[in-house]
């Protein structure tokens, strides 16, 4: 790995959903104010998107609903198959290959060693057949640790870090509350110490209280773990709190990047300063 | 042809009408070829054209359909089922192919070239000039812990036996051990990892690097596998939670007083007391006469 080298680059990412024509791309866009092609019908939920994320931050990705943040993160972590773009991740093969053309096997390998999510819905991201210890220990089957006592005193270990009671690690997620299931998700997220978090609306469906715990723990975790992460959020508070650098979505472009605290102290971009205006 | 019972009632001569090993010969090749691929890739499942026989798909159609596919004029069979040559299973299926071969039967695993089976695996150990066939009734070890057979097949592919260990993982989480008492996965060649098909524990060690070829079919689902001789199987299981096998509490076979074989428990109708007997007879068989001898010696 060279120093200095981000520890996650995307180039050009796009994902198109339909038939697909050469206009597509340019017929879209905040300029054009919609995400379908007037001409064929498919729906570009996220096109050109490029991006880095250094070591040890937060970047965040705001814009409203159907801007195709959800879409890069999906695309990132292997749920969906983008239609273009590169992806390179400093710990695989030293950044040279693209993690979107990687064979299935080597794909998830990927998404087991070298990246976490957690969904919007904890029911993604948890099998709820299961017992919480088991969705841990789920992702450290995954990579070949099959130490019985170590693989459950390693879940106990996340448990008590994202502060589950670990009295309750046998029983099924279905019965915790829904902050409690979002932590069961950090926990397996954070499973095998990946590098990077990818972290898709994960307090939009809690009440203030409980978000701001979740958004404590995620604080402490970056802070104490290290680890980088990708906040996707519609909620420029929780970017506030969070990201150091962010993008702002819109239409499936990014139409604005740079330091959280520029973006919303001085926004540049037309759609970023009605965002920003329309927070109270 | 409807059934065994109707193609077993025919005068011989009509029987006889059929081709060797009642299947035709491109079906029997094709099985072969199948079969082949099988042995070159060990524990993975390989579809093939499963064919219509006198007997329900699902009772031995699999197996039969290979040892049909291999067996040749001067074959040796045997056929059991849980370690009898006397059930009913085993008998039809043994009629059927004995009525369109010709070929000689036996008991005796010893004397056996093809061995038919259901559910067990001999006691006396296979040697390297005999084929030991089994019928599958369930091929794929994923279905329990994966109803899509698509997503089953890309687990498979990609290695990712995640959700089969979990259930290793809830199971000694709640048990204390893991509680699958028969169809226990096993990885083979430390790739793929299969269903040896409802043998007991006791059976899967016997598997491991053992000089006889296995193969597999199931007819229903029409999939074909093999372990090739010498092949590493390993049942799964975690490092501080080892596999066990059957134990049977010092008890003993009541007609041959063998300790070291697979035991089926059954219970006197008056007294209700349990004894255990041997499951393969053959096994059970020949012990009884080896034991008479040494008495009548004496």
């Amino acid at each position: 790995m060279t120093a200095g080298a981000p520890l996650l680059r995307v180039d050009g990412l796009t994902k198109i959903y339909g038939s697909c024509c050469p206009a597509c791309v340019a017929l879209t866009g905040p300029d054009v104010g919609t995400n379908v092609c007037p001409r064929c019908r498919s729906v570009v939920a996220c096109a050109d998107v490029s991006l880095v994320v250094d070591a040890g931050e937060i970047f965040g990705i705001v814009g409203e609903s159907g801007s195709g943040k959800t879409t890069v993160l999906r695309c990132l972590y292997g749920d969906e198959r983008p239609t273009s773009g590169c992806a390179r991740l400093a710990s695989l093969e030293d950044g040279r290959a693209n993690v979107f053309e990687a064979p299935p096997r080597r794909r998830h390998e990927i998404r087991t060693r070298l990246l976490g999510m957690v969904y919007q819905h904890p029911s993604l991201g948890l099998r709820m057949d299961l017992s919480s210890g088991a969705n841990i220990a789920e992702r450290l089957l995954m990579v070949g640790q099959r130490h019985f006592g170590r693989i459950r005193a390693r879940a106990q270990g996340l448990l008590e870090r994202t502060e589950v009671p670990v009295s309750r690690m046998d029983e099924s997620p279905r019965r915790f509350s829904g902050g409690m299931q979002q932590r069961v998700q950090i926990a397996k997220a954070l499973a095998n110490d990946p590098p990077i978090l990818l972290l898709d609306e994960v307090t939009s469906s809690l009440d203030a209280s409980v978000q701001a715990r979740v958004l404590d723990l995620i604080r402490e975790l970056q802070r104490r773990l290290g680890v980088a992460m990708i906040v996707v959020s519609h909620d420029l508070g929780v970017i506030r709190l969070l990201a150091s650098r962010t993008a702002v979505m819109k239409d499936g472009r990014i139409v604005e990047v740079g330091l959280t605290d520029q973006i919303l102290e001085d926004p540049q971009h037309e759609y970023t300063q009605l965002l920003v205006g329309a927070q109270v | 042809m409807a059934s065994i019972r109707e193609f077993l009632t025919l005068p011989r001569d009509r029987q006889r009408r059929y081709n060797f090993a009642y299947l035709d010969e491109h079906s029997k090749r094709e099985v072969r070829r199948r079969l082949l691929k099988a042995v070159a890739i060990p524990g993975h499942q390989v579809p093939f054209a499963s064919r219509e026989l006198p007997i329900a798909r699902g009772w031995g159609t699999g197996g039969l359909q290979i040892t049909l596919a291999l067996i040749g004029p001067h074959d040796v069979l045997k056929v059991i089922d849980q370690g009898a040559d006397d059930s009913v299973n085993a008998v039809n299926l043994r009629q059927l192919i004995v009525r369109t071969t010709g070929v000689r039967t036996t008991t005796d695993t010893r004397h056996a070239t093809v061995v038919q089976t259901r559910h067990r695996i001999p006691e006396e150990p296979m040697t390297a000039d005999q084929v030991l066939v089994l019928q599958v009734p369930e091929p794929e070890p994923l279905r329990h812990v994966e109803p899509s057979t698509v997503r089953a097949r890309r687990m498979h592919a990609e290695g990712d036996y995640s959700a089969m260990w979990v259930r290793l993982y809830e199971d000694v989480v709640r048990w204390g051990e893991v509680t699958i008492s028969s169809q226990y996965p096993v990885r083979v060649h430390r790739r793929y990892v299969m269903d040896p098909t409802p043998i007991p524990r006791w059976d899967v060690p016997r598997l491991h690097r053992a000089e006889v070829l296995y193969l597999f079919g199931a007819g229903r689902e029409k999939r074909l596998y093999a372990v090739p001789p010498f092949t590493e199987v390993e049942p799964l299981a975690f490092d501080d939670v080892p596999f066990r096998v059957e134990e049977f509490g010092g008890a003993r076979c009541r007609r041959c007083g063998s300790e070291a074989s697979f035991l089926n428990a059954s219970f006197d109708p008056v007294t209700g007391a349990r004894t255990f007997v041997c499951s393969d007879t053959d096994y059970c068989t020949r012990r009884m006469a080896a034991l008479r001898f040494e008495e009548t010696a004496r």
